[in-house]
């Protein structure tokens, strides 16, 4: 089962995973704003999810960890 | 079963570089490359003067920080005086193609056998978005309000291109990290160019050409649609040289 998960302190809300997703479940969550004071992105469909860590690839600050 | 997560060779900090800065993408290409030649023992950096100045806190192997732009020449020295060292440098456009221009043509030249990972994102990031010597014709930047004047300020320098004309060099390749394909392109060119040093075959050179939002005055997706529309035009990627195929130089 493939699991995503993002540190959200560590985001800063750039949206470049969002945009490589290829299944379009990664989203920013405008409702929180983390430490840095980012909204932070996060998966919303995780049994979608394909393990393809393109996500993870093109994310600048090593949000992401993906497991399968 | 872990397919992704941080590597080793970058430590456990967040970076200071701004939203969907593309530095953070190739700091972690290095990072790759060191643990998985398990070279990160035996890796001195050598950091440069600009956005990437702090790199020292963000590698877990022996960083130097150098003047602006002289990390080829104090690469050269930590190499000679320690050649079981894999040494390389990290370096924009502002400190690579402006004022290091020299140490790193001579260290082209010699045929050091360091690897250098050149980052062109076409303009000063670190001090407030200026026209660097890599701005595209035309490109609006703090110092060029009405667009880059090529019959003031010249034309791009084309680094790649540049040293390979020369003889010395080994190995020299342009990636780019603006989507999934071109980073993968880019954490193999950037593993090769610390094997060669590896196996003693020379100078290795990497231009990665990358972004810079914030300057840009782009949303960071924007700024790597950029990347593709107009500055992969003007920089094709590609292998400007390699003498360390079997078939020889080409």
């Amino acid at each position: 089962m493939p699991k995503v998960t993002f540190d959200e302190d560590l985001c800063k809300g750039c949206g470049l995973c969002v945009n490589a997703c290829p299944k379009q479940i990664i989203e920013i969550k405008k409702d929180i704003i983390n430490k840095k004071g980012h909204s932070p992105a996060g998966i919303t469909d995780q049994s979608k999810c394909i393990a393809c860590a393109f996500c993870a690839t093109m994310c600048p600050d090593c949000v992401i960890t993906v497991e399968k | 079963m872990v397919v992704f997560e941080k590597p080793h060779a970058l430590c456990d900090v967040p970076l200071h570089y701004c939203p969907g800065c593309t530095h953070g993408i190739v700091h972690r290409l290095v990072a790759q490359a060191i643990d998985e030649l398990g070279i990160e023992g035996d890796a001195i950096g050598v950091a440069p003067v600009g956005c990437a100045v702090m790199a020292y806190d963000y590698f877990s192997c022996d960083m130097v920080e150098a003047a602006h732009g002289r990390a080829p020449a104090v690469a050269t020295g930590i190499k000679r005086a320690l050649p079981d060292n894999i040494v390389f440098t990290y370096q924009g456009d502002g400190d690579l193609a402006s004022i290091g221009m020299a140490e790193t043509v001579h260290a082209a030249t010699r045929n050091e056998n360091i690897t250098i990972i050149f980052i062109n994102n076409a303009i000063y990031g670190m001090t407030g978005g200026q026209m660097a010597p890599t701005s595209l014709p035309g490109q609006v930047t703090q110092t060029s309000p009405y667009g880059r004047d090529v019959a003031t300020a010249g034309f791009p320098i084309k680094v790649s291109e540049l040293l390979a004309a020369l003889d010395g060099p080994a190995y020299i390749q342009r990636v780019a990290v603006n989507n999934v394909k071109n980073v993968k392109q880019a954490q193999k060119a950037i593993k090769k160019a610390f094997e060669n040093q590896i196996q003693g075959k020379g100078f290795s050179l990497i231009e990665v050409v990358s972004s810079c939002p914030t300057n840009w005055g782009m949303t960071p997706q924007q700024a790597l649609d950029w990347v593709e529309e107009k500055m992969i035009p003007y920089y094709p990627l590609g292998v400007y040289k390699d003498k360390t195929s079997e078939e020889g130089e080409k």
